[in-house]
């Protein structure tokens, strides 16, 4: 059994704000992801950010994921950094199982983030198993991390924001998206990304959905159909696309099957993207010192990902004994950052669901 | 239409443009139709002529008077949801974001889309400003002055 003090699993934006918090504070750190490349999804993000500067705003995805990582790298003697390390167990008493080069590793820690971040939803319809179904999350790691063009055309499922930002970066990589299309009446993301696409010429078709990939051995067409004010599909109104992919963006659900082992206590708040965290005002999980940031807490954009991390990082620190010098300054910054974001019509939903967690949580006590 | 389609009305699109006199010099066209977090066009712009507010999630609003065209703002904004237009005797001027490769190169001519993707003729390239910082092109485009309120890209080279 290794001892750490603070450990952060998953180094996305969350947790590297998580990280940088803690180490400014004077705590040392582990973090641990699964990946061999740390900054999460950001990596992947090749648009410009929305928020403001404090968020770095009109910074693209992957240069943010750059200035995190050096702003880690001056706390090389308090943040240690293992990659390609996937933490498969995390216990009551904070010890987590690690899966490293084959090995399993046990780690007791003193206080421990989780930024696990979100798992992407799938789309149940028929042949959905042929090669050439894509979750968003997978186009996008071909395209932006290995430099692989996933198809040639493509019909995208979902118009919010991921739905809409793979589509214009497709199209960036000289791929032709058929259509996008969308189950709701009405697109899901921000209209910004939406008129991007729509000024280019790509469809975007509301109330309808995919109803079935042809083919024998991959993708050759997909067939989309329109729906009523009910959902229900209305006959006579499918269209075929000859494409040779078909990628599915329909939401993200928090991860949360670590904090769900450790027994967290865990609630479905669907404006959160599913079974979400009860957490204090300082991201802390019904398990004492267990601190949870990003989409692990709840699917919101990565904006606030990086203010929650830092918030809970902050506070993991201070339980540990290291409070931050301007911890009240930073924290009540952070809080109103966080209500700075969610005050739009966007954020609305995620307040809602927030709203709803601390009900769970007022209800509990 | 742009909760289902992706594209503004008309409508729209004229509520933020000004009258011909005042485009006689260029000025920033802000289309940002949805109260969204976000606020580069303000941090960016140079001469304090675009206003958010304390409340980042409310839309940009610009003085046209402050306004110098200079189209940092263009490169800035995340949702690419600004042009800078002028009206130059009978040809409409714009400086658009362009992030396609390859980019369009002086004294080309594109045929030019409007809002809702379809063609609507074809616009001399005047100019292309590459940014290694913000990898945004500046294309600055001519069109038919008639087209001011149509014309919103250019998609490919005219053949």
């Amino acid at each position: 059994m290794i001892a750490k003090e603070l450990v952060v699993i998953g180094g996305g934006p969350a947790g590297l704000c998580a990280a940088i918090a803690a180490a400014e504070s004077g705590s040392r750190v582990l973090i641990l992801d699964r990946s061999a490349r740390l900054g999460g999804q950001l990596i992947k993000q090749t648009h410009k950010f929305f928020g403001s500067e404090n968020q770095y705003a009109k910074t693209r995805g992957f240069d943010i994921a750059k200035i995190l990582l050096s702003r880690v790298d001056t706390f090389a003697d308090l943040i240690e950094i293992w990659v390609e390390a996937t933490v498969v167990a995390l216990y009551p008493d904070k010890v987590l199982t690690v899966v490293q080069d084959g090995k399993y590793i046990k780690i007791q820690a003193k206080a421990i983030v989780v930024a696990a971040g979100a798992s992407e939803k799938f789309l149940a319809f028929e042949n959905n198993d042929l090669p050439g179904v894509y979750g968003a999350g997978a186009v996008q790691t071909l395209m932006n991390v290995y430099g692989v063009r996933p198809a040639d055309r493509v019909l995208m499922v979902g118009s919010g924001n991921i739905g809409l930002i793979v589509s214009y970066q497709l199209m960036q990589a000289g791929v032709k998206v058929a259509a996008i299309v969308e189950a709701a009446p009405r697109i899901g993301g921000y209209k910004v990304h939406a008129s991007k696409i729509a000024r280019l010429g790509v469809p975007i078709l509301t109330s309808t959905t995919v109803l079935r990939a042809v083919g024998e051995t991959c993708v050759k067409q997909a067939v989309t159909v329109k729906l009523d004010p009910a959902w229900k599909p209305i006959p006579g109104t499918e269209s075929v696309h000859d494409v040779d992919a078909i990628c599915v963006a329909v939401g993200l659900t928090p991860l949360t099957s670590l904090l769900a082992m450790a027994g967290a206590m865990t609630s479905y708040i669907p404006e959160l993207g599913g079974y979400a965290p009860i957490l204090t005002d300082e991201h802390e999980s019904t398990l004492a010192d267990v601190f949870v940031a990003g989409d692990a807490a709840g699917v919101e954009e990565a904006s606030s990902a990086m203010v929650e991390g830092r918030l809970a990082g902050l506070c993991a620190a201070k339980r540990l004994g290291y409070p931050h010098a301007d911890f009240d300054d930073i924290v009540s910054e952070c809080h109103a950052q966080l209500a700075g974001l969610r005050n739009g019509p966007f954020g609305c939903k995620t307040c809602a669901g927030i709203a709803k967690m601390r009900e769970v949580r007022d209800h509990a006590r | 239409m742009l909760d289902k389609f992706g594209f503004a009305t008309p409508e729209q699109v004229a509520s933020r443009f000004f009258t011909e006199e005042v485009l006689k010099k260029p000025k920033a066209i802000l289309e940002c139709y949805e109260d969204i977090p976000c606020n580069p066009c303000v941090t960016s712009c140079p001469t304090g002529a675009i206003t958010i507010g304390p409340d980042i999630n409310k839309q940009p609003v610009l003085d046209p008077d402050k306004c110098t065209g200079c189209a940092v703002c263009v490169g800035a904004c995340p949702g690419l949801a600004i042009m800078v237009a002028q009206i130059k005797e009978d040809r409409a001027w714009f400086k658009i974001p362009h992030e396609f490769l390859p980019h369009p190169a002086k004294n080309e001519l594109w045929d030019a889309a409007g809002r809702d993707g379809r063609l609507i003729g074809v616009a001399k390239i005047e100019g292309v400003v590459l940014s290694p910082k913000t990898k945004t092109a500046i294309v600055t485009v001519s069109i038919e002055k008639a087209q001011l309120l149509r014309f919103a890209t250019v998609v490919t080279k005219h053949a």
